[in-house]
């Protein structure tokens, strides 16, 4: 299960709208129980891919270093990252796949022509075959907001 | 010795947890040998298969990646820290999955004999059972079924792509079958769709090849194209070139591109969705008659087999979805000094097709785009002279000026009489050679470039030019039967 507040949500499709035609990229922060996930929020990223940013997008090892350190400095759980699909559903692709990693949280947002449409949620399964989608609760509440754009090196 | 090794979130389920983890090693390789003796699971996230780090798990020592000091062999001292850091990586694969979803669907298998056939392809894991089954489920269309289109459908039914499309309307020439594979000396005044169908079927009887008599048009491209998964050219001119790319830009088709001249070659694969389009490379066509075509500036013959070739690979490459395809990167291959060259392409943001205000949405008149109509020669108003007439004027004795523009070689294989050698392109230097006052009669292959002589001719003052309509061609054929044809 994850929880995940609609304005935490919505940000995610908006980002996903804002580089169509290009893929956007984040962190997710927050915190974890056996198997939920509970989202506090997310980090907006710079696709550090340097072409066919169309399909598909690159978190640095600097950006994901950053990430990590945000999370402790936050007291969160880096959970994740998210990434949107321009033109094409929100289920992992067989490229997904094989630069997964474990039990982190994979939210794929689809934006055809534009428009942020179905947001799905994905984790590895232990023997790499594939991805087992995870209920979306989204819930109500405030949250701590992680400062968007900070500069990663 | 021990150094600590930093372990990332998603891989502390498999640490118990632990976020740091002393381990012993002198170097980053035995420090990783050691780690996952230790936690197991982490093998198959740290390493693949064939236990080679995976691309997105980078190994750092302090703040070095490894893969800038000795790689694996990197040394290690005490106080050193190893840490492992992914870079996040994702996106989709249009062309690949969509075929997976093919083969899901339609729950595509290989029989017995298939199985037997491609065996040298499924014992190979880059392809295996699952590659095999996504060429089935595939669909490739070939623009051309000449020197390109020969290696490029004889290596893609072989390799057992389910369906092949050719689009072509020509017939099989002498001229051909030096370099066109498909078709042999039996096939001459065939169809080329005829002769390449049979081809193919001899090759593999499993591909449906489905056939398209008609030159690629404005108007029909998109109903050809539509049903396929991928288009591979072998076309021989810019009209058919800018057509087909534009319609793959407007269906977010892959293109698997190839083009010979004489001892040169090039290939790539044009993909808007994930790269450059033809046109980021060649926004506008070269000047008509600044390319010539395999008839006019000739082929060696072998190097449409290479060229189509690798187009071949390349179409394999994304059907499988395993490689690196050409996407953004040219190959130019020059035969005489086998030298092959790779350039960097960049799409182009001002792309007028692809980048990010493109301004053509629809398909447009190519043939005009090309300014072909009027360079080519065929619709250049000259005075004309049939070979009939030419025959009867020098049976009569009339003092005619016969001016061969063609190029030396040709000339060397045939001429009329003692025809005066001056090429189209050395005209203006040696215009003094000529002189006025004669009748003169200019003649080349067919008569596109003659035209385009005495055009040049008259507006510099001749007044008694005129071409012969057909070249040497036709004077071979209905004249002096004697003479070679090429």
């Amino acid at each position: 299960m994850i929880l995940i507040t609609g304005e935490i949500l919505e940000r995610i499709k908006i980002h996903g709208e804002k580089t169509y035609n290009e893929e956007c990229c984040g962190a997710i922060f927050g915190t974890s129980y056996n198997n939920d996930r509970k989202i506090n929020d997310i980090l907006e990223f710079e696709n550090e891919k340097e072409d066919s940013r169309q399909n598909r997008f690159l978190i640095s090892p600097a950006q994901y270093n950053f990430a990590e350190k945000l999370a402790k400095e936050k007291n969160l759980e880096l959970l994740g990252f998210y990434h949107s699909h321009p033109n094409h559903p929100a289920v992992p692709s067989r490229f997904d796949l094989d630069h997964a990693l474990p039990w982190f949280l994979y939210i794929i947002v689809s934006v055809n022509n534009g428009k942020a449409e179905n947001v799905n949620a994905w984790i590895l399964k232990e023997e790499r075959s594939g991805f087992t989608q995870q209920a979306i609760k989204v819930r109500a509440g405030a949250r701590t907001r992680i400062k968007a754009g900070s500069e990663v090196n | 010795m021990s150094v600590r090794v930093l372990i990332p979130t998603p891989l502390r389920a498999y640490t118990e947890k632990r976020d740091t983890i002393e381990v012993d090693g002198n170097t980053a390789g035995e420090v990783l040998k050691n780690l996952t003796g230790k936690y197991s699971q982490l093998q198959k996230h740290l390493f693949d298969d064939r236990g080679n780090l995976r691309s997105y798990v980078n190994i750092y020592i302090n703040d070095e990646d490894i893969r800038y000091l000795q790689n694996e062999e990197t040394g290690l001292k005490e106080t050193d820290v190893v840490s492992i850091v992914p870079s996040i990586a994702g996106g989709t694969d249009a062309v690949v999955e969509e075929i997976e979803e093919k083969v899901k669907s339609r729950n595509i298998r290989l029989s017995n004999e298939e199985i037997l056939r491609y065996s040298r392809h499924l014992i190979m894991p880059e392809v295996g059972m699952e590659g095999q089954k996504k060429l089935k489920a595939a669909s490739v269309l070939m623009i051309g079924a000449g020197g390109l289109g020969s290696p490029l459908g004889m290596y893609l039914a072989a390799a057992g792509v389910g369906r092949l499309g050719i689009v072509d309307f020509d017939v099989v020439d002498e001229t051909n079958l030096h370099r066109q594979l498909l078709h042999g000396s039996n096939d001459v005044g065939r169809s080329k769709l005829e002769s390449a169908k049979e081809t193919i079927r001899n090759i593999n009887p499993n591909v449906l090849v489905e056939t398209y008599e008609t030159r690629l048009t404005s108007e029909n491209a998109f109903e050809i194209l539509k049903d396929y998964d991928l288009i591979v050219d072998g076309t021989d001119n810019f009209p058919t070139r800018y057509l087909v790319n534009d319609a793959c830009v407007l269906l977010g088709k892959p293109y698997v591109y190839g083009s010979i001249f004489r001892f040169e070659g090039q290939v790539t694969v044009f993909d808007a969705k994930n790269g450059p389009c033809y046109r980021c490379l060649y926004p506008t066509p070269p000047p008509p008659g600044l390319v010539p075509s395999c008839a006019e500036g000739g082929v060696l013959g072998v190097l449409p087999g290479i060229i189509g070739s690798l187009q071949a690979l390349e179409a394999i490459k994304l059907i499988i979805g395993n490689g690196e395809p050409l996407i953004g990167r040219l190959i130019l291959f020059d035969a005489l000094k086998f030298k092959t060259r790779e350039l960097k392409l960049h799409k182009n943001p001002d792309c007028p097709i692809c980048g990010d205000n493109p301004s053509i949405h629809e398909l447009i008149d190519y043939e005009q785009f090309c300014g072909i109509s009027y360079e080519d020669g065929r619709d250049i108003i000259v005075d004309r002279i049939s070979a009939d007439e030419l025959k009867q004027k020098l049976d009569n004795n009339e003092d005619i000026f016969l001016l061969d523009v063609r190029e030396p070689n040709e000339y060397g294989i045939n001429k009329i009489y003692n025809g005066y050698l001056i090429t189209l392109n050395d005209l203006p230097d040696r215009i003094s050679e000529l002189d006025s006052s004669r009748e003169i009669v200019a003649y080349c292959k067919v008569g596109g470039r003659s035209a385009r002589a005495v055009d040049f001719l008259r507006k510099t003052g001749f007044k008694k030019v005129k071409n012969l309509i057909g070249g040497i061609d036709t004077w071979a054929t209905k004249i002096d039967r004697s003479l070679p044809r090429y």
